[in-house]
């Protein structure tokens, strides 16, 4: 194919990074690429901000008393944390990067449907971080990520309003990332992609930006409300003046239920890739893994009552909102059971991505499994609030969205970048994330079933040993995620150069050059084979690849 | 004073409600389930990895692209699994959640950052409640400022505190002892410190212990006092219906019906409401006169109000007393 041509002369080609290097070459880009590396960089600041704010937590538990800080800074610290991590981090995670530098080139597009409105996207998600990031350092907020009424409406005495605009600017971001994807996907796919032979990692994001559509304007409003509330106070969610704080649970569940699928779901479709290209084998029920993307994001609109089942909402509203949890279990364990499969007579090699698409598994188990202890509305009852709650959506977001982001991350890195990075290095940082993590978050479910409520500066003797096992795990895990940022930084320096196709692979992203040029590919792919098409018809060249092999 | 129980099983919270092993119960079940699930999976995991690993550079795999019949399995086996799990879950909670009608009824009202409790019979408490083991207890709860939630882990219990209305929770203990009591929904700057302890004694403990705390009022003799002269309701509301407002002899339980036609069932929470906002609900055939008094009484004083209308008889048991309307 083309790059064979590129990969013999000798000129520098030229490609989307070298393509200008002026910052207002990169400011003013309107290239789906340089947008997703300038959401990579932002969003690894707000995962470390989040990550030492989580260091802190750790230290704070490490004894009962309330000692390392005053509890009013504890309280601002578990905030804070809650913030960066979901809003900041957690939700852009992998649709702005991966998302937005993968989709277009895996459909065969030029860029995205809207470029400017993919730039405007990341300047509302700068300008949101920027305010938040502003309240946090004037004195913080101290509320709960979750912002409950009325403490957050009528008696915090901290930056509400100024966190919420930043969050609120925010979700716009979010609904014109997914407004784009939606149309990208819809109208740009190359000639002969038809929708069955898109990546999962695709329809994967396409369920995403429908939840980020139809969720993100509700959290909006209800930020807005507790805004005004706040500011003018008009009764809407404090009893005191004639509003109901139940509402405001209602409406910030019913987005922040789905928020849970815009975290989980394309980490979900990173999976689907690693496994499938690391079998080196067609997926096993492609249908059902793209179906079941699609269930989980039209039903995770119908549980989020599973958060209030002891808020004081009606028993009958209760078990209806117990037996849809249970309901939306099903297509998670769908995927699981293929995943699994398709390892099956396969040629599975354990390059570092891939070892995250197993740790994945396990962890996303462990998360999936203890969701139904929470659904399960009699259990729910003891254990809600509780450690078990953390243990339980730690498992998912931390085990599920980041061991996803992180996989893909290294998946892709010799694509984004055109260099390889260390594998030894990358195994290693694998092995002390996945055992870091264990070692973390499974002492916090046993914490949570003996009663340790959470959000407590405090907490009673009894309890210390597991919550030091915890942040002795947290300090594994820590080093894990910082290894990732040092060992990938350095191979831009000192990394082998990247072949267009290092494991040969058949995705239309493998079949242009590394990095790719500005308009992705010299001229446009047309698909003749199947997502994950190991056979000969595929249009690849082994022999090739393997004298890259050697060379590299 | 008393030793904190523990449970002899260790990293295992202590159990002493009635309820609680149907709790456990529950739990091991699902623990049961998750552990067979996940070491079926990783095992399966374990062994495709290692049998099927790569054996020369970039050779494929099998052509295999799915089953129907696996599908279907695997779909259907969770699902049957997981309505297992919510029928479990669905009979569990509605032993914790519906308060039976004979229970011994105590106070709470939460605000930051302390409980306060009375008794039926007066005795007031903070941070810590004494109650009688084998003894059917509801609390009617609510609080003074933001929402808060009364946790006991031994009891495997809990339920939200909310500003503006009344919320239940039922226990009855088995085992004496004394248990952590967790405000289990964050409510500021201490909210961890907003625990104590509940204390399940022998009857006759607790009768001693009834009898060792002098009690000033009981809820219904300071709801009396409020009603018939600090607050002046009494000046409207007769023990016959002579008063411009109606009589309230009778009045909880009853179905009572409103001007706009509905009808609506006399709970704490109407009777809460009435004296709050009482142009929300007006009685059919009287004048919309009663003036509200919001910000004049105190949760406190609102719970004895609401505890003395109650001792005027419930419609259920007491027929005759309602004769009159
Ligand atoms: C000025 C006269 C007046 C005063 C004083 C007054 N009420 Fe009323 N109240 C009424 C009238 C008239 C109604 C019926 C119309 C309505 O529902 O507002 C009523 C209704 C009620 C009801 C609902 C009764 C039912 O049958 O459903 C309750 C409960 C109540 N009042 C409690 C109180 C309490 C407690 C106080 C004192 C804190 C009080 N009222 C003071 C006039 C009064
Ligand atoms: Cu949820
Ligand atoms: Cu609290």
């Amino acid at each position: 194919m083309e790059n064979i041509k590129a990969t013999e002369t000798k000129e520098v080609k030229v490609n989307y990074l070298n393509n200008g290097y002026s910052i207002w070459s990169w400011l003013f880009t309107k290239d789906h690429k340089r947008i997703a590396i300038m959401y990579l960089i932002s969003i690894s600041i707000f995962f470390l901000i989040g990550g030492l704010y989580a260091a802190a937590i750790r230290l704070e538990l490490l004894t009962p008393q309330s000692d390392l800080f005053e509890t009013g800074t504890y309280n601002k610290i578990f905030t804070h944390h809650g913030i960066m991590m979901v809003f900041f981090f957690l939700i852009p995670a992998i649709p702005a990067t991966l998302g937005n530098f993968m989709i277009p080139i895996m459909i065969g597009a030029k860029d995205l449907a809207f470029p400017r409105i993919n730039l405007l996207s990341l300047y509302l998600y700068w300008l949101g971080g920027i305010i938040t990031l502003w309240a946090l350092l004037q004195g913080g907020v101290d509320t709960g990520w979750t912002f409950y009424t009325p403490y957050s409406t009528t008696f915090s005495n901290s930056y509400v309003v100024a966190a919420g605009l930043g969050i609120f600017i925010n979700g716009f971001s979010s609904i014109l990332t997914g407004l784009n994807f939606i149309v990208t996907i819809h109208t740009m796919r190359a000639p002969g992609m038809t929708w069955f032979r898109l990546p999962l990692f695709v329809w994967a994001h396409y369920a995403t930006s429908l939840v980020m559509i139809l969720g993100t304007p509700v959290v909006a409003i209800t930020i807005l409300l507790v805004a005004v509330e706040r500011i003018a106070r008009i009764g809407i969610f404090d009893p005191a003046i004639g509003g109901d704080p139940i509402l405001f649970q209602h409406l910030f569940w019913f987005y922040s239920h789905p928020a849970v699928y815009i975290m989980i779901l394309p980490s979900m479709g990173v999976i689907s890739e690693l496994i499938a290209n690391f079998s080196r084998k067609r997926i096993f029920g492609y249908e059902f893994i793209a179906f079941s993307s699609i269930a989980i994001a039209v039903f995770g609109f119908l549980v989020w009552g599973h958060h209030m089942f002891v808020s004081g909402q009606s028993i009958y509203a209760g078990l209806v909102f117990s037996f849809l949890t249970m309901v939306v279990a099903v297509p998670s364990a769908i995927k699981v059971f293929n995943w699994t499969a398709t390892l099956y007579k396969g040629q599975v090699s354990y390059d570092t991505p891939m070892l995250y698409a197993l740790g994945f598994i396990g962890l996303f188990l462990i998360g999936g499994l203890t969701g139904l202890f929470l659904g399960s509305i009699g259990l729910n009852v003891h254990l809600t609030d509780t450690y078990f709650v953390v243990a339980h959506f730690h498992y998912v977001m931390v085990g599920g969205t980041v061991l996803g982001y992180l996989g893909g991350l290294h998946y892709w890195w010799p694509k984004m970048t055109g260099k390889m990075y260390s594998e030894f290095w990358g195994k290693i940082s694998a092995m002390l994330v996945f055992v870091g993590f264990n070692l973390t978050f499974f002492p916090q479910f046993i914490l949570g079933y003996m009663g340790m409520p959470r959000r407590y500066a405090a907490y009673p003797p009894e309890l210390q040993v597991l919550n030091i096992f915890s942040t002795a795990g947290a300090s594994v895990l820590g080093v894990g995620l910082v290894l990732p940022v040092i060992y990938l930084t350095l191979s831009l320096i000192v990394g082998k150069k990247a072949p267009a196709n290092p494991w040969l692979l058949p995705g239309l992203e493998w079949r242009t050059s590394s990095p790719p040029p500005t308009e992705n590919f010299e001229e446009t792919p047309v698909v003749t084979w199947e997502a994950y098409e190991f056979s000969e018809d595929n249009g690849l060249d082994i022999e090739k690849a393997k004298r890259e092999l050697v060379t590299a | 004073m008393q030793q904190q129980s523990y449970s002899w099983v260790p990293l295992f919270p202590e159990r002493a409600s009635s309820f609680a092993w149907e709790v456990d119960a529950l739990y091991f079940y699902l623990v049961a389930i998750s552990v067979f699930f996940t070491v079926l999976i990783v095992a399966t995991i374990f062994y495709f990895a290692i049998r099927y690993r790569e054996k020369e550079k970039f050779k494929s795999g099998a052509e295999i692209h799915g089953s129907l019949l696996l599908e279907t399995t695997w779909t259907a086996i969770p699902f049957v699994i997981a309505m297992t799990i919510f029928l479990g879950g669905a009979i569990v909670y509605y032993n914790q959640y519906r308060p039976p009608k004979d229970a011994m009824e105590i106070y709470v009202v939460g605000k930051q950052w302390m409980w306060k409790m009375q008794h039926p019979t007066g005795q007031r408490e903070i941070n810590e409640l004494h109650v009688p083991v084998n003894t059917k207890i509801k609390l009617i709860m609510t609080t003074e400022d933001v929402l808060h939630d009364f946790y006991i882990p031994a009891f495997r219990t809990k339920a939200d505190v909310v500003p503006g209305r009344y919320t239940t929770l039922w226990f009855e203990a088995t085992k004496p002892g004394k248990y952590h009591l967790y405000c289990a929904e964050y409510c500021g700057l201490n909210h961890s410190g907003m625990g104590g302890w509940i204390y399940v004694m022998e009857k006759e403990d607790y009768e001693r212990w009834l009898a060792g705390n002098v009690s000033n009022q009981t809820p219904a003799e300071a709801g009396k006092e409020l009603f018939e002269a600090k607050l002046g309701c009494a000046s409207c509301h007769q023990q016959n219906d002579q008063g411009r407002g109606p009589t309230l002899v009778g009045l909880f339980g009853k179905e009572v019906k409103l001007a706009n036609g509905q009808k609506v069932i006399a709970n704490e929470e109407y009777i809460r409401n009435s004296i709050l906002n009482p142009q929300g609900q007006i009685v059919e055939g009287y004048q919309p006169i009663m003036p509200t008094f919001k910000g004049q009484v105190t949760e406190e004083q609102l719970v004895a109000l609401v505890a003395y209308i109650k001792s005027l008889g419930t419609q259920p048991q007491s027929n005759t007393m309602t004769a009159s309307n």
